[in-house]
């Protein structure tokens, strides 16, 4: 059995590349949470049925009456809430680090595949218990789809499957959630990993690519072991300390107040309550994605890689960026929450321009603004330019987010979350 | 003797260049081009299977309801029938409109409220009047509706197909 684990790995490594905080061990950390899911899911699916007439009470049978039901339910939530950080953690380390250069950018654009695969898996299982969170928060998001400009009406009810969630988009999600995804998920995981053996294993610092020869075993091996143990023992924990969400039945005539979108997509659901749906939905996230696709073909001038913010400078400027950004994205929500409505304001105009192109406006003139000074200030080099526009960008993202998860209340007004909703 | 002569002028050794294409580039390209054409056709496939059983876009497809008699509903009343997903509303003049449940927004179930005579959203508080005309943003257009159709006195709403609006107007009325 332990062949197994050693064939994964080369037979030797440099010393430099078995060091802990190198990676933080996120990516391994994330391959074995996905086997937790894989063993999870498959014991839910024993008991789990994926019609709306049954999926609801399936939840509750195995809530109550198969023995380590809610412990098995729990840890497959987690996993999967667990799943998505780590990934996203991942995502940052390896930016930060500069792994995303010269042989490593296919494996990029892969990454960000697997990132969006985790999402959508996230995504079609929230649905299934089929319990007023889970109705609710899709019927929110599949309608964001629908926002989209040409196809999104019809790519909405090609979800769906016809106007509402119905028996059809249970089914759909069901499919999607335990076979075609995780099938996809595994092959992608795969290669991956052998496009990182291929680039000659974790980026290493320019200093330390001399480093001595170590064998894996057990070097490497067993740091993983450990570190595959301590993740296990936090995801045991909390298992066992907090349940699974499951509110009652799915009630199509009566919406939560407030309902939200599941908290992957708060941070989208927050852009809406300022832009225009076409661009919070649309211009907005596809513009972001563009730019994380495009970063490794950037054509840089030879930065040093392996090295944590690129230099000093670099570290100072994301600092700096970060701080700007969480302050200006959290202004800008009060701003327009509080002080001025620009739909309300200039009622006449339409809300396309008002509350659309204005608003997309004035916050690109910001960010422009912004670096323009910064790079008169720090002289910063074309690769640090990029990484403080991708700081900006990682920055108001997770405010949106936190904003969206637990300052958002009762009629999805701003509120502080001790204030019961 | 004359005749393997003539037949050795057309070989092409003495046109590296020439157009035609030797044997072993051709069934190269031509295995490229028939694996395009399998995944295309197994694509094909897997999207037909997967869509043509999926309900198509607002079919509509008349099925009435039938929701009472005329006297039954009083003017400024908004009745709710949850199994069709719409709300009857009658106007102050008697007209009537079937309401969709849906907040053109993001899809929630709206909620109407008698005393502030509206329809309020509880996901992020639009509100309607009892025409379904927007009193409130972010939802941008009108409520969705219904056809009516009054027979013999009896009020029937078309629940299978779903009108779309920008605004309310007059003529979206049904009078008894």
């Amino acid at each position: 059995m332990h062949s197994i684990f050693l064939h994964l790995h080369p037979r030797q490594v440099k010393q430099s590349a078995t060091r802990f905080n190198r990676t933080f061990g996120l990516g391994g950390m994330a391959v074995l949470l996905i086997v937790c899911q894989l063993i999870t899911g498959v014991l839910l699916r024993f008991y789990y049925s994926p019609f709306p007439a049954e999926a609801y009470n399936s939840v509750l049978f195995i809530k109550h009456n198969v023995l380590f039901g809610q412990f098995v339910r729990n840890m497959h939530y987690w996993s999967g809430v667990f799943l998505l950080l780590l990934a996203f953690l991942h995502f940052l380390r390896v930016f930060l680090t500069g792994a995303f250069r010269d042989k490593r950018k296919t494996n990029w654009i892969f990454g960000l595949m697997l990132l969006l695969l985790i999402v959508l898996l996230n995504f079609t299982g929230y649905l299934l218990p089929w319990d007023q969170l889970a109705y609710w928060a899709i019927t929110v998001s599949t309608n964001i789809i629908g926002y989209l400009p040409i196809f999104g009406q019809s790519l909405r009810t090609i979800i769906l499957g016809g106007n509402e969630l119905n028996a059809d988009t249970l089914r759909a999600f069901f499919t999607f959630h335990t076979a075609l995804l995780p099938l996809l998920l595994l092959v992608l995981v795969v290669y991956h990993f052998w496009q990182v053996r291929k680039a000659g294993g974790i980026l290493l610092p320019d200093g330390e690519k001399e480093s001595e020869m170590v064998p894996v075993m057990p070097n490497l091996v067993f740091k993983e072991f450990i570190v595959a143990l301590a993740l296990i023992a936090v995801l045991f924990i909390f298992s066992a300390l907090f349940n699974a969400p499951l509110l009652q039945k799915a009630n199509p005539t009566f919406s939560l107040n407030p309902t939200k979108a599941p908290w992957y997509f708060a941070g989208v659901q927050e852009l809406l309550m300022h832009f225009h749906p076409f661009f919070a939905a649309f211009i907005i996230p596809t513009s972001v994605m563009v730019f994380l696709a495009w970063i490794p073909f950037l054509k840089y001038d030879n930065p040093p890689t392996g090295i944590w913010f690129i230099s000093e400078k670099g570290r100072k400027s994301s600092e700096a960026t970060a701080k700007f950004a969480s302050i200006i994205t959290l202004f800008g929500i009060l701003f327009n929450e509080y002080l001025l409505n620009f739909e309300l304001l200039l009622s006449p105009i339409p809300a396309f321009i008002s509350n659309g192109i204005l608003p997309t406006l004035i916050v690109v003139g910001f960010m422009a603004g912004y670096y323009k000074y910064y790079l008169k200030k720090f002289k910063l080099s074309k690769e640090e330019l990029v990484q403080a526009v991708f700081v900006f960008i990682i920055a108001a993202f997770i405010v949106l987010t936190l904003v969206g998860v637990f300052f958002r209340g009762k009629d999805m007004a701003l509120t502080f979350p001790w204030n019961a909703w | 003797m004359n005749k393997p002569q003539t037949k050795i002028e057309p070989i092409n050794v003495e046109h590296p260049k020439a157009d035609a294409v030797n044997r072993r580039d051709f069934f190269n390209k031509a295995w490229k081009w028939i694996g395009v054409v399998a995944v295309v056709e197994i694509l094909g496939m897997f999207t037909g299977f997967m869509f043509s059983g999926r309900p198509k876009n607002k079919a509509s497809q008349k099925q009435l309801l039938e929701a009472g008699s005329v006297e039954s509903f009083l003017p400024n009343t908004v009745t709710a029938f949850f199994g069709g997903r719409f709300y009857l509303s009658r106007q102050q003049d008697g007209g009537f409109i079937a309401l969709s449940l849906r907040c053109t927004h993001l899809g929630c179930s709206i909620a109407w409220e008698q005393e502030k005579q509206r329809f309020i959203c509880p996901c992020h508080s639009s509100a309607f009047d009892i025409n379904g005309e927007v009193l409130n943003p972010p939802a941008a257009r009108a409520l969705d509706y219904y056809p009516v159709i009054i027979e013999n006195n009896i009020v029937k709403v078309d629940i299978g197909t779903i009108l779309e609006r920008n605004s309310f107007r007059k003529e979206q009325l049904q009078y008894a």
